[in-house]
């Protein structure tokens, strides 16, 4: 009875004026956060002289493909888009396999020094990354790998956030009973991993495997230093030469611009609300 | 190294080896992390104690990279530039957040679409949001100037001038962060437990009073996790002025933009050390950039819990 009159009291006059006020707020914060991409896209279907005059043309033009053609003259951007997507893929599968391994093995095996080395591994998210930056390039190149593409995946196999966060979720999502059976069936420890947690943490693999991809597509830092081969570029690295080399065309540049950030954000849009609720998770929970 | 050899003989040996499923299944990490992680960062301190350029003899120098750092103004100035862009980001961007949630967490409608189209900026690629920040800040006439004189104010030289080039950084990064923190937040305000809005509701509380009196408060480790993070990401701030105001090195010896207005500390960093390979000193500088970062990190840390009490 005291919920029904809660209830009833919001609906009558004074509090809808406040609620459309608070969608309105919302909707502005929306139109800041979305604005830049309808923007990137008038941008790359002008020309940019029809852009940078006053007044600016604010409309969807008919120049993109003229735009698009230009970027795929003055870089070479399939090859950049497959060696990104390369990467991506690689990566997303190494750290999918080796971090929920190694997390199901440390959610819920018992093993001598197995606090000490959880320990070690938390340690890691400490380390900011500029530190080892010098040494990571110098190894590189003792292994020859400087400009190969396998500079970027191997480092990035496996991860202590991967395998904090897999942790948190196996200890919840896989229940020990279930496990307890499969051994008393003659499971071993691979087995259980594979036929019986696996199946069950697939949710899971889920967002550590798109927050992953997101990642190795957008990283910036390391592809910049380690691929010193021109002809072998990811996208990201390729976008920022096109930039610092043809500045002053932004239409060809929004054009490139676009195409590399829109698989992403489709990708994103399509598996967006479980995304945000397991990203979110992590965060207030620790 | 090999437990099949002399450790047999050991009491418990035999233990430790039946558990070898479990150490295999954890050694790609702490493989990885060894050879990419623990060695680097052993070998940049060993770095920072020489001369070297990564192919002559290395040379023992002591503590004088370290020096060098502290009397060098060009990194002064990057660090001056880094909290600037700091504040200026940093600052709105958790205000904004805070309201945002507040006002989410009131509504149900629309909620879902609310909170996709306010992540969708954290997930674009930094360089390509750097350069539309670039065109769109661009004097002649980019959208902002053409706004700006349309409205009758007057236009700035974004690009140029070295509060226009700190603005334009830190709003990069203001709006790549601020949906991104809302979230956070909006999952903390939703833990709360809604007795206690009501009760302050029967005590005449109005919005704004619970919003100060009751939400903050019950925030405050939620509130310190975002400080936290952003003063560690904050700091080591590198892809948006790399992208906007870093320099063809052949053509400029110096980078970071007109004046080295947007020159930050991790930008100032790479410039030694990949640009000018100058291995010894980046290191140095690497670690006094670490122990700035860390510094900080523990006075905000401080000042958030000691102000929340």
């Amino acid at each position: 009875m005291r919920g029904a009159a809660v209830r009833t009291r919001p609906i009558v006059g004074a509090k809808r004026p406040r609620g459309l006020l608070r969608h309105l707020f919302l909707l502005a914060g929306v139109v800041v956060s979305l604005f830049p991409f309808y923007w990137m896209i008038v941008m790359a279907t002008n020309t940019t002289s029809a852009i940078y005059r006053y007044p600016p043309t604010l409309t969807i033009g008919s120049e993109l493909w003229t735009n698009i053609a230009h970027v795929f003259e003055k870089i070479p951007f399939f090859a950049a888009m497959g060696n990104t997507i390369v990467v991506a893929v690689s990566t997303t599968v190494l750290v999918l396999f080796f971090d929920s391994l190694a997390a199901f093995t440390f959610a819920k095996f018992e093993f001598p020094g197995r606090r000490a080395l959880f320990g070690l591994l938390i340690a890691m998210f400490m380390l900011p990354a500029q530190l080892s930056l010098i040494p990571q390039f110098l190894v590189m190149v003792q292994f020859g790998w400087a400009g190969q593409l396998q500079a970027l995946i191997v480092p990035a196999a496996a991860n202590a956030f991967g395998i904090f966060w897999m942790r948190q979720y196996i200890t919840g999502a896989v229940p020990d009973e279930l496990l307890d059976a499969a051994r008393l069936d003659g499971c071993g420890f691979f087995r259980q991993y594979w036929h019986v947690a696996l199946p069950v943490i697939r949710p899971g693999l889920a967002f550590l495997g798109i927050y992953t991809f997101i990642m190795a597509w957008n990283d910036y830092v390391w592809p910049l230093i380690v691929l010193v081969d021109p002809d072998r570029l990811t996208l990201q690295v390729a976008l920022s030469q096109l930039n610092r080399s043809y500045g002053q065309d932004y239409s060809m540049i929004m054009a490139g611009a676009l195409l590399s950030v829109l698989p992403l954000v489709i990708m994103f849009t399509v598996f967006a609300r479980g995304f945000i609720a397991d990203a979110v998770k992590g965060a207030v929970r620790g | 190294m090999d437990p099949d050899t002399d450790v047999r003989r050991v009491p418990g040996s035999r233990r430790i080896r039946s558990y070898w499923p479990q150490y295999l299944a954890i050694s790609p990490f702490f493989l990885i992390f060894a050879v990419f992680g623990l060695f680097p960062v052993l070998f940049s301190l060993y770095l920072a104690f020489h001369r070297w350029d990564g192919f002559g003899e290395m040379e023992f120098v002591g503590l004088q990279q370290f020096r060098y750092v502290l009397d060098d103004g060009t990194f002064w100035l990057s660090m001056r530039n880094t909290f600037i862009i700091w504040v200026i980001s940093t600052v709105p961007m958790l205000a904004m957040a805070l309201v945002i949630a507040a006002m989410l967490n009131s509504t149900k409608r629309f909620s879902a679409f609310y909170r996709v189209a306010y992540f969708i900026p954290n997930i674009t690629s930094l360089v390509a949001v750097a350069i539309f920040f670039g065109a769109v800040f661009s004097t002649n006439f980019g959208l902002v100037n053409a706004v700006l004189q349309a409205v009758g104010l007057p236009t700035g030289r974004w690009l140029t001038d070295p509060l226009g080039m700190k603005i334009a950084v830190a709003t990069v990064m203001t709006w790549q962060w601020t949906g991104y923190n809302a979230i956070i937040y909006l999952a903390g305000m939703q833990t709360i437990p809604s007795d206690v809005y009501e009760a302050a509701k029967i005590d005449g509380a109005g919005p704004v009073q619970t919003f100060f009196r009751i939400t903050i408060p019950m925030l405050r480790p939620i509130i310190l996790f975002t400080v936290i993070v952003s003063t560690v990401s904050g700091l080591q701030s590198f892809t948006e002025p790399q992208v906007l105001f870093g320099t063809n090195t052949t053509l400029n010896p110096n980078t970071g933009g007109p004046g080295q207005g947007a020159l930050t500390m991790v930008l100032y960093f790479y410039h030694q050390a990949f640009d000018n390979r100058d291995f010894g000193y980046g290191a140095a500088i690497a670690w006094v950039v670490f122990a700035v970062i860390a510094l900080f990190a523990a006075i905000n840390w401080r000042l958030v819990q000691r102000r929340e009490k």
